[in-house]
């Protein structure tokens, strides 16, 4: 079995009084694709959030490639630079064209001369389909394709993990497919990754394992086949059978 | 000497006799509507940019300390020059410098001065609420590859915050314009002292209250037809153009 990249021990968030995510425990391995599933407001996005600390950990801690992340800033920016982050409303930079917000990272963050930001760039925007619209602003493209331009955005500052926050809920169904074929060509290439979705046919066909939420707490983890054709835990069961029809 | 009988002969007359001194009146009204906008952005957008950095709990205490203490001072100074005439400040940065350090400045500079922290004071509302109106999603995308805050700030928010300041600083401007009158007080010669001397010689208050009524229009309604054309260019291109690939098709 191939070595960690990434390790969530003990990781709690609460708002307030209320406790989104309580004593979550789990790891990724080298080239394993996660999915996370759950009913709103289980605390999957939260939890994405939080590895990323887009939200403070209320407590644990995150273990990257063998090392513990910390919150000062400088670490903070480090280690996002090596974890890819894909959005449910894409946040493109409305302010940039296409081709900019794919190179700025690769420039201003890793440091990359001009010329190899460009191949980057140009390389991950062929590969999801949107080299032609280099020159176009974010608001002149439908959400399928903002969502593939926010995936070529974060391929170029190869990370070495992708973290998915529900990538095509806010898209029309006709535009779902094209970013799954993205992921799924991604899958192929050996990309770590988790995400979070609510496509419960894709994340069984994609995914190496997948981890069921409720209530803030990981319920049931394992193979797609085994979870979903063979749930061990009640609510894992109930929440299954409100897809299948 | 002969002197006109009819209104618009005064205004001829005035117009004739003193065009020097209302060309020169305009000149400085002009300069210090121009200086102090453009000194007043910067600092407003320094002293919103203070106001609205967030304070991250990762980063060290003393710079969390220092980033309080900088928000409060930021936060003083916009209260207390929203909270007072222009023209009270006027008089007390021209008569407290002098009284108080003994510092005799010059007037105008007292005028651009107080022009540039009263203009300041507006602008940082205007920039704080701008800053705080962009989708936090703007700054999650950044986040999210590992750019910094003042990274984010400059290449991503700044910009869009900026193209949605223009016509606030165009309306700055042009009240700045209207502004510079209050600047009399202290004996900065711009155009509302030029016409008062004027008035001093043939007491032809309503002739000469009219022409620089007319000058102020004229001015500002150009001013802001400018804008308005600036505004539109910078809004960018509506349209794109595809990029054809040479092999990969077909």
């Amino acid at each position: 079995m191939s070595e960690p990249i990434l390790q969530v021990n003990h990781l709690e968030k609460s708002f307030g009084s209320h406790e989104v995510l309580k004593d979550i425990h789990f790891e990724v391995r080298r080239g394993e694709v996660i999915s996370v599933l759950g009913s709103s407001g289980s605390g999957k996005s939260t939890l994405l959030r939080c590895i990323n600390m887009l939200e403070m950990p209320s407590g644990g801690e995150i273990i990257f490639e063998g090392k513990p992340v910390s919150y000062r800033p400088k670490d903070k920016n480090h280690f996002r630079s090596r974890v890819g982050m894909v959005f449910q409303s894409f946040n493109l930079f409305a302010n940039m064209s296409v081709y900019r917000n794919c190179m700025i990272g690769a420039q201003i963050v890793n440091k990359r001369s001009k010329e190899e930001a460009d191949a980057l760039t140009m390389k991950y925007l062929k590969a999801v389909g949107m080299s032609e619209f280099r020159n176009a602003l974010p608001a002149q493209l439908s959400g399928g394709m903002k969502q593939r331009v926010a995936i070529a955005r974060a391929l170029c500052m190869e990370p070495s993990l992708l973290l998915f926050d529900e990538p095509t809920s806010a898209l029309d169904p006709e535009m779902v497919g094209e970013v799954l074929d993205v992921i799924q060509d991604l899958a192929r290439s050996g990309m770590t990754m988790v995400i979070v979705t609510h496509e419960m046919m894709f994340a069984k066909d994609i995914s190496s394992r997948v981890i069921f939420m409720d209530k803030g707490v990981i319920v049931e983890e394992g193979e797609p086949r085994q979870l979903f054709e063979n749930p061990q835990q009640e609510r894992t069961k109930e929440f299954l059978s409100r897809y299948r029809r | 000497m002969e002197f006109p009988t009819t209104f618009f002969g005064w205004v001829f007359f005035l117009v004739q006799r003193y065009y020097k001194d209302f060309l020169r009146g305009l000149g400085v009204t002009l300069e210090l509507a121009v200086i102090g906008t453009v000194l007043g952005c910067i600092l407003g957008f320094i002293v919103g940019m203070i106001r609205s950095l967030p304070i991250d709990k990762g980063s060290s205490k003393p710079w969390q300390f220092f980033v309080r203490v900088l928000q409060i001072i930021a936060a003083v100074y916009v209260e207390v020059i929203r909270a007072t005439p222009l023209m009270v400040q006027a008089m007390v940065l021209y008569y407290g410098t002098m009284s108080i350090w003994g510092i005799d400045i010059w007037s105008f500079h007292a005028g651009i001065m107080v022009m540039s922290v009263h203009i300041g004071a507006y602008m940082s509302e205007s920039v704080r609420g701008a800053i705080g109106g962009i989708d936090p999603g703007q700054m999650e995308g950044g986040q999210a590859i590992g750019m910094s805050y003042g990274q984010i700030m400059f290449h991503v928010i700044m910009p869009q915050v900026f193209r949605n300041l223009i016509p606030q600083i165009g309306n700055t401007f042009v009240s700045a314009i209207k502004d510079t009158s209050v600047l009399n007080v202290i004996a900065v010669t711009e155009l509302y002292f030029a016409a008062r001397t004027i008035t001093g010689t043939y007491y032809k208050f309503f002739e000469t209250y009219i022409i620089i009524s007319v000058i102020y229009f004229v001015l500002t309604f150009t001013v802001s037809r400018i804008l308005k054309l600036l505004e539109k260019r910078l809004k960018g291109p509506e349209n794109y153009e595809l990029v054809k690939e040479e092999t990969e098709e077909a």
